[in-house]
């Protein structure tokens, strides 16, 4: 058995959850606080 | 303290906040994960399995330290009602539960080529196991609170009685001495782990912490924008 294939298995875990969370996180806020910045402006 | 607890104050500290430790954060991570895959040695019996440590410590501390930031965000509901805790504890629960979820799942990696299992139920990963449930259950408790208009108390009640399972996981490795190897750090005891690699994980252990803490003030910000809207909406429909 390979060791760096289980090394490399859990970066990618890690990675692909950490920008996941960061992505969604970056996102919804935008869209919340341009919504609420455009909803004050009517 | 307390005064921080206004929203228009924590936003002001928020906003500039956010970025910042969202950029100290990646730096100082890809840092120590650069350093753990290619600069420190292969470990004498784990060889480069060991490299998993990296991200599996932070990923416990976080899941830990996520639930026990609830606790004292349910403190502050309920002694002093303040009004920004039950939107931290709403925010701080699907990270935590990630970061909870990514320990289990990097630990049976780490397990399978070190232990030669995925999984067994040994004190350490039976107790984390139950903190990741009950982030489930807080989410879904927080949610159902929420969605009735009530003020969060029952969420923060079950905050502060799910913080009992934290000295739980902590002593486990102690208490129950089945697979999971016990304490290689401790705040007084310093490391059994050798220094060549050691070094990688402070840098990991703070970056990790600092994405930790940006994305929950994004959840934090989310929400306090969302309640705007919904109160603005409300009052226009009313006139």
């Amino acid at each position: 058995m390979n060791q760096w294939s289980f090394v490399i298995a859990a970066y990618l875990l890690v990675g692909l959850a950490m920008a996941g969370l960061v992505g969604l996180s970056v996102l919804a806020m935008r869209r919340a606080e341009a919504d609420a910045e455009a909803a004050k402006r009517r | 303290m307390h005064g921080y607890a206004n929203p228009a104050r924590f936003l002001k500290i928020a906003r500039p906040a956010t970025g910042w430790l969202l950029g100290i954060g990646v730096l100082l991570m890809l840092a120590g994960v650069c350093g753990g895959l290619a600069v420190t040695p292969p470990d004498y019996l784990q060889g480069e399995t060991v490299r998993i440590l990296y991200i599996h410590v932070p990923s416990a501390w976080l899941g830990m330290a996520g639930w026990a930031s609830i606790a004292a965000a349910s403190i502050s509901q309920i002694v002093w009602r303040h009004p920004l805790a039950a939107v931290a504890g709403r925010a701080l629960a699907p990270v935590g539960a990630t970061f909870a979820a990514l320990c289990l799942a990097t630990g049976s990696i780490w397990g399978r080529p070190t232990w030669g299992t995925w999984w067994e139920w040994d004190g350490r990963l039976t107790s984390m196991l139950i903190l990741f449930f009950l982030y489930l259950g807080y989410i879904a408790l927080a949610s159902a609170e929420r969605e009735r208009g009530g003020d969060g108390r029952m969420a923060a009640l079950f905050g502060l009685v799910g913080a009992v399972n934290l000295p739980i996981i902590h002593y486990s490795v102690l208490w129950w001495r089945t697979l999971h190897q016990g304490q290689s750090i401790s705040l007084s005891g310093g490391s059994s782990i050798a220094s060549e690699l050691l070094w990688p994980l402070p840098l990991t252990m703070v970056g990790f912490t600092a994405i930790f803490a940006a994305v929950v003030l994004m959840r934090m910000r989310t929400e306090l924008a969302r309640t705007k809207l919904e109160a603005r909406l409300r009052r226009s429909a009313a006139e």
